[in-house]
């Protein structure tokens, strides 16, 4: 139950009424306001700076310290305040999650100061509103990640453990920095590369003259020494690849990533040239190929951060890229055609198709102009600075999307995965906290512990079964079992043993219906015995309905009138329902009223009385003193961590 | 001729340039210009409550409990008002196991007696003080109020059974003994059974009264809201 709903409380139960001329069974009694404190205002002294607020407003969240009764460890005697030590400034959020439900995360406030406060406070960070959220995050992975470089630093100067001699080699040649031999490497093929790049553009520049005046480049004049070159530099590319190759930890892997593909791509063509330089017919073919080895400049992007960045943004600006094309295309086409039919009229004019006016358009609105191609008469002239203006409009519009597109993955780029997998794990971890609160109500019930007219049974088990009650939550559990009295159902309580000793699958709606289907065939049998569990506590049996119901069930122990058989196929039904839950759920309405009714039916069950603490959101359970009768979640399947109660009977309100 | 037809073709493309170019700049009107002040007004709906010692007079609160009732209601719905959606978002969140958005639905028809479809801290407290605070025949007068869907003063057979299948839905899936279907209906039976007086199929505000008053249970359970505040 969200926090400021709270305050609704009394709305919702006169609400109430409308039930209660169509409810057959007397209600339970209201909670006695034992101690009705008048809300008073108390004051929080944080390092002088005075808060105030009403009491109920921190006893919203009994599980954290304010809410709780550890405050009073804080409380001075001489001034009535209660005074912290801490700081005022963080204190001031953890206020407003009281006053408002929604723990808000101040950017100027260092990350471990307030996880710092947060903890002493007794508030999981969790429960930070999604408004503040991404930026709590955010600021707690630099932290980590800082905490972790200086953790690496330290630990680069030890000897790491062994790790084999495949993985050494993967390590250095990924990070080239872990070792002086790795980096040698690393400048080594650098080195490499480039002359080879320089080999290729040096090949085709002419060279000097050959009798015959003939100009020769490089390339066909020192043919040899640049076939040297290029092997070497081949044969290093080769050994590099398969080096890394036979290093790398999923080889599948490594051969479908884009860098290997361009080490490929760069020395193929020398293998291929290897392999056809007799055969003349695709030697054109082959002078293709060699075009191909200019890919060996892209190697460099293993070197360079910025590269790799910038082909990343280019991928992810695919969109873009595409829309300034088909804009593109779309003018040229328009303009070209119009151009075409403008200048059809002149004699002598260069624009004698409409494919051949797309060169005209291209250079004009890319504002190259040539001038190989003019129009020459008017119309044409018109709509040639149309078009000229119209360039300049389609081509400047998306150049600054892509550009920031580039800043900001530039930022971010390899953090939007990660954060989405953390959403997914955090938002689960929400639901979990937020279905434990929610189920406070029927953790009251299998614990056997509600809470009925405190003045009716004043016996000596109150002191030591209440927990921390909060005149809310017994006002709110009343209300919901008003409303089971009202309709003669009782909530059923889920658990989530069943799913494990009943049955491996794990939709848990069929467990269910087969628990439901037992329920009924056991209908007429109210009673479980009291024999069954004594070593369980006082209360046990299933809830019983209510008295519509009542009327026909009989009232006697199971032990006595019914005939054997019966009894023996009811204990089975029985022990499997028993052995499926470790508490089964308990029974209601012990006022003296209904005693009269069936005080057959439960000897055990007088004055038990329960008081629980509503889980206000949000409370994970392992905070709460319900927190044990939880088992970790269960189900070993890997799809979720919610325990199988929560998803099973709870729709999780709005909060 | 070709060169003709671009000429007109350039010209008009030129007039209709230029006159986009106007309207642009705000110095022609085209079309209907008075799209934006609505969407201003409908932003600022506030609503102030009459003063507090008229409400104290009109109800049966205090002042003290006045102020309480009124600080979570403006915690929960700052604008003054509440609307169906918020009135079944709380109302909801105190039976997370079920579906109270009928009931709410009902709940809020009862509280807006103006039918305006929001809900003002008047009427709240108005409402509230008649069920908490009001004599036994308030009380039963104000649930007749409820049941009556429609409002004509009778209470038929369809009526209730959407009132009770409505209380049914707030339990939610998983119930001891299971919600089988015609639940409702008989728990309605029963229901008219005990109320119709003249068997004449619907129920009037007299038989209405007339039976509650009759039956211990439901005066007994009418004295639980003594102390809700």
């Amino acid at each position: 139950m969200a926090a400021g709903v709270a305050a609704w409380l009394p709305f919702a139960r006169a609400a109430a009424i409308g039930w209660m001329p169509v409810a057959n069974c007397p209600m339970p009694l209201a909670p006695a306001d034992k101690n009705k404190r008048q809300d008073e205002l108390i004051i929080l002294n944080v390092s002088g700076r005075r808060f105030q607020t009403w009491r109920t407003t921190l006893e919203r969240y009994p599980d954290t310290l304010l809410g709780s009764t550890e405050k009073e460890f804080f409380f001075n005697e001489d001034t009535k305040e209660y005074f912290f030590d801490r700081d005022p400034e963080v204190f001031r959020c953890v206020l407003n999650f009281y006053r408002t439900g929604k723990l808000h995360y101040p950017r100027y406030e260092c990350i471990s100061a307030y996880d710092d406060e947060l903890a002493f406070y007794g508030i999981l960070p969790e429960i930070i509103g999604d408004c503040c959220y991404e930026e709590y995050k955010d600021r707690k992975r630099e932290n980590a990640e800082r905490l972790m470089d200086d953790n690496d630093s330290e630990n680069n100067q030890e000897s790491l453990p062994s790790l084999s001699f495949r993985q050494t080699m993967w390590r250095a040649f990924e990070n080239p920095h872990t070792s002086t031999l790795a980096l040698v490497f690393y400048y080594v093929t650098g080195f490499f590369i480039a002359v080879s790049v320089i080999t290729n553009v040096v090949e085709t520049v002419p060279c000097g003259t050959v009798p015959g005046n003939k100009e020769l480049p490089c390339g066909e004049r020192y043919a040899v020494a640049f076939f040297c070159l290029d092997t070497a530099c081949v044969m290093i590319f080769t050994v590099e690849y398969l080096l890394r190759l036979f290093a790398a930890p999923s080889r599948y892997r490594f051969i479908r990533s884009v860098m290997s593909i361009i080490d490929v791509v760069a020395i193929m063509p020398y293998y291929i040239g290897l392999v056809m330089t007799d055969n003349e017919d695709v030697s054109g073919a082959f002078v293709t190929l060699r075009v191909f080895r200019v890919f060996r400049i892209f190697k460099f992007s293993r070197h360079s951060q910025g590269l790799r960045i910038l082909g990343y943004t280019l991928k992810s600006c695919a969109s873009e890229l595409g829309f300034l094309l088909f804009s593109l295309t779309m003018a040229i086409i328009i303009f070209a055609t119009v151009m075409f039919y403008a200048e059809k009229g002149s004699s002598a004019s260069k624009f004698t198709s409409i494919p051949a006016s797309f060169w005209y358009t291209i250079v004009t609105m890319t504002t190259l102009g040539y001038g190989d191609m003019v129009p020459k008469t008017i119309a044409g002239k018109i709509f040639g600075s149309i078009c000229s203006l119209s360039g300049v409009l389609v081509i400047a519009l998306p150049v600054p999307v892509i550009v920031s597109n580039f800043s900001r993955i530039y930022h971010q780029n390899q953090r939007a995965d990660k954060r989405r997998a953390q959403k997914k794990a955090r938002l689960a971890r929400i639901r979990v906290a937020k279905t434990g609160s929610s189920n406070a109500y029927l953790h009251s019930k299998r614990n056997g512990l509600l809470n009925e007219a405190l003045e009716m049974t004043g016996s000596p088990e109150d002191e030591h079964m209440t927990k921390t009650t909060s005149l809310i939550e017994s006002q709110h559990h009343h209300l919901l079992h008003c409303l089971e009295k009202t309709t003669g159902l009782s909530y059923l309580v889920d658990d989530p043993l069943l799913s494990v000793r009943t049955s491996t699958i794990k939709n848990h709606e069929f467990i269910d219906e087969q628990m439901f289907e037992q329920n009924c065939m056991e209908s007429s049998m109210q009673n479980y015995p009291s024999t069954r569990s004594p070593s369980l506590s006082s209360h046990q049996g299933l809830t019983t309905s209510c008295c519509s119901r009542r009327s026909k069930k009989t009232t006697h122990l199971p032990n006595s009138n019914l005939p054997a058989t019966r009894l023996r196929s009811m204990q089975e039904l029985s022990t499997i329902h028993i052995q499926g839950s470790e508490q089964p759920s308990l029974t209601t309405s012990r006022s003296s009223l209904n005693l009269k009714a069936d005080d057959g039916l439960r000897p055990n069950c007088k004055g038990s009385q329960i008081t629980t603490a509503i889980i206000s959101i949000p409370t994970p359970p392992a905070l709460t003193p319900e927190g044990e009768s939880r088992p970790p979640p269960c189900s070993p399947g890997p799809t979720t961590n919610i325990p199988p109660i929560g998803s099973n009977i709870v729709k999780v309100s709005a909060l | 001729m070709n060169l003709e037809g671009l000429e007109m073709i350039v010209v008009l493309f030129i007039i209709v340039a230029f006159v986009k170019a106007l309207e642009q700049l705000g110095l022609l009107e085209v079309g209907n210009g008075d799209k934006i002040e609505d969407e201003l007004e409908m932003t600022m709906v506030c609503h102030r409550p009459e003063g507090l010692e008229q409400l104290e007079a009109q109800t049966n609160f205090s002042k003290r409990e006045l102020q309480v009732l009124y600080r979570g209601f403006k915690n929960e719905c700052p604008s003054g008002v509440v609307n169906e959606e918020t009135f079944k978002q709380i109302y909801s969140q105190f039976f997370p196991h079920g579906d109270a958005s009928m009931y709410a639905h009902y709940l809020f028809n009862a509280f807006d007696t103006t039918q305006t479809g929001s809900v003002k801290f008047e009427d709240f407290v108005t409402a509230l003080s008649i069920l908490l605070r009001g004599t036994v025949h308030e009380k039963l007068r104000w649930t007749f109020n409820l049941y009556d869907i429609n409002k004509d003063g009778y209470i038929n057979k369809e009526e209730m059974i959407d009132i009770v299948k409505a209380i049914y839905d707030m339990m939610g899936k998983y119930t001891y003994p299971v919600l089988k279907d015609d639940t409702p209906r008989q728990h309605v039976d029963v229901f008219f059974q005990k109320m119709d007086k003249n068997k004449d199929g619907v129920v009037t505000l007299d038989e209405f009264l007339e039976s509650c008053q009759e039956d211990d249970n439901i005066m007994r359970s009418l004295q639980l809201f003594e102390n809700v505040m």
